[in-house]
């Protein structure tokens, strides 16, 4: 079975099926259609889980196709342990959107969920595609739903949100697309797997490096080109904010794994403590910005900044560890971003407010809630047993192995993460009800309680037992360390 | 005999079909228009036939040289017809209700038709000249066929005047060449110039650069690009549309005979001077754009740049570059028809909907009409998967493949400013609130033709491979 077509395609066909539902008063069709699409999208996901060879570095579930032979475009895809939790993950995420946009979203509902569920078939390519041009295709055309989901349904600066976010990610994509045309020069192939094994000179890495990272960071995103995160999550409505946070970043971290240490191992060696000040500035820097976010998406958008430089952080540190502390630290974040934004949907579809200041004591009148949203909080902050622990762990422990200040740098992430995540914690949920908004809030929804409860046993059963998830990736992220330090000169 | 008459067939045909419709048209009361209008689709339909029916493997020339029939012609002059032929269908209440759905107009259309083709399968200076003249011409009367609207007569005069002087250079540039070589012929000039000694390559040099000027202007790309703005705003739209559109096929042509066939020996002189011209049109078309209100406006500067990048592909002057330029002429005409098929189907009596806020929450009032012009807007934009971005990533292709990286790096920030603009479009259709809430009427051979011509910017997009390879086939296959 081509369960990777599958994976991209089911989406995209129920979401164009959904469209077919044009008018808002039949919009309860609309809703069924996307979630039964929405559950098929993962359904078949789960093959490849079941299925998946862990003890190979090698692609699996290969799919290739002819698809342009004017320039040696192929339907080239593939997963190995690096992609192939990206894209159940994606696929899982996708259905809590839907479920969560089920009645909370009430104009044009088929639109809504059909850029949901064309999104994510989408983001599905990227992750499994194995030609550059395929991949691009992919990794592009994905703006296009997430453009139309900021803009049509965001927040009052929605417009220069959506604009700002799709030129700040397209300046990168640009040159990323001159990249691959150069490596196809130089190689007569869009083949990524015949790209990993190109010789190039130092001078060509590092101006390709420079090209992929600009295409990556803007979407990771990294310090300084981070500033178009925080607007749209501020502005996207929550099923965005959670897609862009859970899944969206995940690609721009994947690129580096895929693209830049395999295919530039040389220039990434050479620039790596470049890349490394980067990301300790995200992880410290933006930490303390975080604190001071009046505004709880955004304190959720800048902890999700300072969390993926732990994740770029792990990868340019050159070991086995961190590399997979990085990794279990992207899924861990996919998960807790997404149920710190939904939390965030449930009070804001109730008060109509993301201001901190507007809530106190919260925990009075939801107690079921402010139990899921502590343990989001704990996981968020890095508390062991919650999945936020492992992946941070594994990383410091490899920087502290690299160089002492490095990890102790590092470390003080353990530290802002606990104060900015626990301090917007007690001043929303703990203390006296705050105002008459809080007195009449009514708690979790049934729909909203398994929501956040699938979520929450996700954090756990990863933060207890996180050896299935690295079982997965431990081959091929040997195979990619061993790329990483050959050298291709 | 006979051969010769078959390479010239379509344009033979053609021209007794104008003239057929001609007299006929004149014997038809008003009322009675629509025979002309279904005759003149008969006669595009059938001169397309004959193209089809007339395609040969093997170049072949005609008239002792004049005419040349080749798969590039055959491709290019299938899409001239075709869009002109869409025009008709786009634009036919418009000419109705303003009064201009006459005899006259179908007539001249056909005539710059026919210049078109002539100009598509010259082989020789004077057919060329020949066809670029016709075909101007026409167009030339065709934008002040609505006498009584302000602007109009602005525009024709400028594109009359400004025209002319890009003939008269072409023509200073041929004489020049003809005087350096000994010949009228592209293959012979082909030969001198291989060949060319020292003495007489001042004077081809000299002629190059007018031939050169020529053809930028009719491509508009800048610093030629004066007129364009001015004439797609006057013109009546439909005309606009046929103005931007099959003109730039044919221009093609001839730029592509002329330079990469007839002065081919000069490639090194032309190639940077096309560098000068492709690098200045990306960048100032598209940061002008950016301030246009009036959506034909737009698309004028949006032509600029678009035909910065089409020289992009061209100035790597291999057969695969040429083909890239010729699919990226052909991915930006099919895009800019729907554009304009857009502003048409929005028009109505005494409304012209070419203001880009005429577009405001069009997703409101039809959803299906927004999605057609989303696609068509991230098509021009080159964003995947719309045809546009194949079209953007061969020519950049074909650039860095002749080693011109920082050529392609300038395009691809180019290519950012101009996403802006198009991304506005996209903005007011969806983000904002409609403030025309009227309904959107129009004839449903038009709806259907719409339709389908921006379903294949998506469906091209995600399969571009028989497009792409007809391109290259067409010009593995051709005589330049």
């Amino acid at each position: 079975m081509a369960y990777l077509s599958l994976a991209i395609w089911v989406p995209i066909v129920a979401g164009i099926a959904t469209l077919v539902i044009r008018d808002d008063r039949d919009a309860a069709q609309a809703r069924w259609i996307a979630l039964i699409g929405a559950v098929a999208g993962f359904a078949v996901t789960i093959p490849l889980y079941l299925d998946f060879d862990t003890t190979t570095a090698a692609m699996q579930f290969v799919e290739r196709v002819e698809w342009i032979p004017r320039f040696d475009i192929s339907y080239h895809l593939g997963v190995d342990g690096l992609s192939v939790l990206f894209v159940m993950l994606n696929s899982f995420i996708t259905l809590l959107v839907v479920w969560a946009g089920w009645v909370v979203i009430e104009k044009r509902v088929a639109q809504y969920m059909a850029a949901f569920l064309i999104m994510s078939g989408l983001v599905n390519g990227a992750f499994a595609a194995l030609d550059g041009i395929l991949f691009y295709v992919f990794f592009e055309a994905m703006l296009i739903p997430m453009y139309l989901i900021i803009g049509i349904w965001g927040g009052p600066n929605r417009v220069y949100a959506a604009i700002k976010f799709f030129l700040y990610t397209l300046l990168g994509s640009f040159l990323m697309l001159v990249a691959l045309i150069y490596l196809y020069n130089a190689s007569q192939s869009f083949e990524i797997l015949e790209w990993h094994k190109l010789p190039l000179s130092l001078g060509t890495q590092i101006l390709l490096f420079v090209a992929f990272f600009m295409a990556f960071s803007v979407k990771v995103p990294m310090w300084p080109v981070h500033t178009w995160l925080p607007d749209a999550h501020v502005e996207a409505p929550t099923g965005g904010s959670v897609v862009l946070a859970a899944i969206t970043l995940k690609l721009g971290a994947y690129g580096f794994v895929r693209f830049i240490l395999p295919i530039v191992p040389d220039a990434s060696h050479y620039l790596s403590g470049f890349v490394i000040t980067l990301s300790l500035i995200a992880v410290v820097y933006i930490g303390f910005v975080a604190l001071v976010q009046a505004d709880m998406k955004k304190l959720i958008a800048y902890s999700s900044i300072s969390h993926m430089g732990f994740v770029t952080l792990g990868f340019f540190l050159g070991s086995a560890l961190g590399m997979e502390g990085a990794l279990v630290q992207m899924i861990s974040h996919g998960f807790v971003s997404a149920a710190m934004f939904l939390c965030v949907g449930v009070l804001y579809d109730r008060m109509h407010s993301r201001q901190i200041a507007d809530y106190g004591g919260v925990v009075n009148t939801m107690p079921h809630f402010a139990a899921f949203a502590m343990l989001f909080a704990m996981a968020n902050a890095g508390l062991p047993a919650t999945s936020g622990f492992v992946g941070e762990f594994l990383v410091i422990l490899a920087a502290v192995r690299a160089n002492f200040w490095l990890g102790f740098t590092a470390a003080i992430t353990l530290i802002l993460g606990a104060a900015y995540t626990l301090w917007m914690y007690k001043r929303v949920y703990f203390g006296e009800v705050a105002n008459k908004g809080v007195a009449a809030l009514q708690d979790v929804t049934r729909r909203e309680f398994w929501l956040l409860a699938l979520l929450a046993l996700a954090v756990l059963a990863m933060g207890v037992y996180p050896k299935p998830f690295i079982d997965v990736m431990h081959v091929s992220v040997e195979n990619l360390l061993a790329h990483f330090a050959q050298s291709k000169l | 005999m006979k051969a010769d008459l078959a390479t010239a067939l379509p344009e033979i045909t053609l021209l007794c079909a104008a003239c057929f419709i001609l007299i006929v048209d004149l014997f038809l009361p008003a009322s009675r228009r629509h025979v002309s209008y279904w005759l003149t689709q008969g006669a595009l339909l059938l001169t397309a036939w004959i193209v089809l029916t007339n395609v040969r493997a093997d170049p072949v020339l005609g008239f002792n040289g004049m005419v040349v029939d080749d798969n590039m012609a055959d491709l290019l002059e299938l899409a001239a017809i075709a869009t002109v032929s869409l025009m008709l269908f786009f634009g036919r209440r418009y000419f109705t209700v303003r009064g201009t759905f006459t005899g006259e107009m179908f007539v001249l259309v056909l005539f710059s038709l026919l210049g078109m083709l002539v100009m598509i399968s010259a082989a020789n200076f004077i057919t060329l000249y020949l066809g670029l003249e016709l075909q101007a011409l026409a167009l030339y009367a065709l934008v002040a066929l609505q006498r009584d609207k302000t602007g109009t007569a602005e525009a024709a005069m400028k594109y009359f005047v400004l025209g002319a002087l890009a003939s008269g250079m072409l023509l200073y540039g041929m004489s020049m060449v003809y005087g350096a070589t000994g010949s009228l012929s592209l293959d012979g000039i082909a030969e001198a110039t291989l060949s060319a000694n020292a003495s007489n390559r001042l004077l081809l040099l000299f002629g190059l650069v007018f031939i050169v000027s020529g053809i930028a202007f009719k491509l508009g790309v800048v610093p030629y690009h004066m007129w364009v703005p001015d004439v797609y705003e006057g013109a009546p739209t439909p005309i606009t549309l046929l103005i931007g559109t099959a003109p730039k096929l044919a221009a093609f042509a001839i730029a592509l005979r002329l330079l990469g066939g007839g002065l081919k020996g000069m490639e090194f002189d032309w190639q940077g001077m096309l560098i000068v011209l492709s690098l200045l049109s990306m960048v100032l078309g598209n940061v002008i754009a950016i301030a246009q209100t009036n959506i034909k406006r737009m698309l004028a500067y949006s032509l600029i740049a678009h035909m910065g990048y089409m020289l992009m592909g061209f100035l790597a002057a291999d057969r695969n570059g040429f083909s890239a330029a010729m699919f990226y002429t052909v991915a930006y005409v099919m895009s800019s028809v729907a554009a304009f098929g857009m502003v048409l189907l929005l028009s109505r009596a005494g409304f012209e909907a070419e203001r880009i806020d005429d577009f405001k929450g069009l997703n409101q009032r039809s959803p299906w009409w927004a999605f057609i012009m989303l696609l068509v807007m991230f098509s021009l934009a080159g964003v995947p998967p719309t045809i546009g971005f194949y079209a953007k990533f061969s020519v950049i292709e074909a650039a860095v493949n002749q080693g011109f990286v920082w050529l392609a790096v300038v395009a691809v920030m180019a290519s950012l400013v101009g996403a802006f603009y198009y991304l506005r479009v996209v903005k007011v259709m969806y983000f904002d609130e409609p403030i025309d809430a009227s309904p959107i009427d129009s004839r449903g051979d038009a709806r259907v033709l719409l339709s389908v011509n921006g379903l294949a910017l998506l469906a091209l997009g995600i399969l571009p491979q028989p497009l792409m390879g007809l391109c290259a086939i067409a010009l593995t296959q051709s005589h330049f």
